[in-house]
């Protein structure tokens, strides 16, 4: 498996390290009620698809990654950095 | 007053030839990890350009005013190498001293990349890595840093990790000099 990152290239997967959903970027507002933080830290969909991954690659520039991509075929849709692309 | 004398990490295990290529050790001399902080690239740039004459490389690049370079070494992260930073750069980044942290290797020879390829999971070949231009990545379990240089690939390691590195590649020369002998 490679992934494209977009400050390095094509990559291979021993470069990066996988955290999970890329829902964890979308943090509820710094008032939001304890059920909505709890959602956002427990609930997560198991889609048979195309699913939002967050992957940091450590062993490269550093940076994280969403990674788009599809969990039955395995086909990499597209990887972007997470908050956007200042001080690169 | 103690008079201390500054150590290379190689002891007597460098330079090591083998074949076609050549393994030996320079001095990156004074190192300053340059992180601008969020939106202030540019104007980095610009007292770069104004204190020594080279701006923040893109990613993948070394940008250079002779003896200084400046190195990509992540996002939003270059090592200016070469002689020391100007202080004013903090304006505009947090300067982070890294001598003595690195190490760095030189492998020369045509063989190089084929050398490398046995340890690193990236294209090395002139084609995919030109003069000029630098990587981060892998070597064995070890992050490293290879540049292009004229004089070959330049490798930056951590100086905890100087040991394993040499061998890791010194293993790798012989093996590729051992098949070039096989034929």
């Amino acid at each position: 498996m490679r992934l494209s990152c977009p400050l390095c290239g094509e990559r291979d997967r021993r470069e990066f390290t996988y955290q999970g959903a890329a829902a964890m970027v979308d943090r509820p507002a710094p008032g939001a009620t304890t059920e909505q933080w709890s959602d956002w830290l427990h609930l997560r969909d198991n889609p048979a698809g195309r699913t939002r991954d967050l992957w940091y690659h450590e062993a490269g520039c550093g940076a994280w990654l969403v990674v788009e991509r599809d969990t039955v075929t395995h086909e990499i849709f597209g990887t972007a950095l997470v908050g956007g692309d200042h001080a690169d | 007053m103690v008079e201390l004398t500054a150590q290379t990490p190689w002891a007597a295990l460098l330079p090591v030839t083998a074949g076609a290529t050549g393994l030996s050790a320079w001095d990156p001399g004074p190192m300053t990890a340059l992180m601008p902080y969020r939106g202030r690239r540019a104007a980095l740039s610009e007292a770069m350009q104004a204190a020594h004459g080279l701006g923040f490389p893109d990613p993948g690049e070394v940008t250079a005013a002779p003896p200084l370079r400046c190195l990509w070494t992540g996002r939003g992260q270059a090592f200016l190498m070469g002689g020391p930073a100007d202080p004013g750069l903090s304006a505009q980044a947090a300067l982070v001293d890294q001598s003595d942290g690195w190490v760095a290797l030189r492998l020369e020879g045509e063989t190089a990349p084929e050398v490398l390829a046995r340890l690193v999971p990236v294209d090395l070949r002139p084609a995919a890595l030109p003069e000029g231009r630098t990587l981060r990545t892998l070597c064995g379990h070890m992050t490293v840093s290879i540049t292009r240089a004229p004089e070959g690939l330049e490798i930056l390691a951590f100086r905890s990790m100087a040991g394993t590195l040499v061998h890791e590649i010194a293993d790798a020369m012989r093996l590729v000099a051992g098949r070039a002998v096989l034929g």
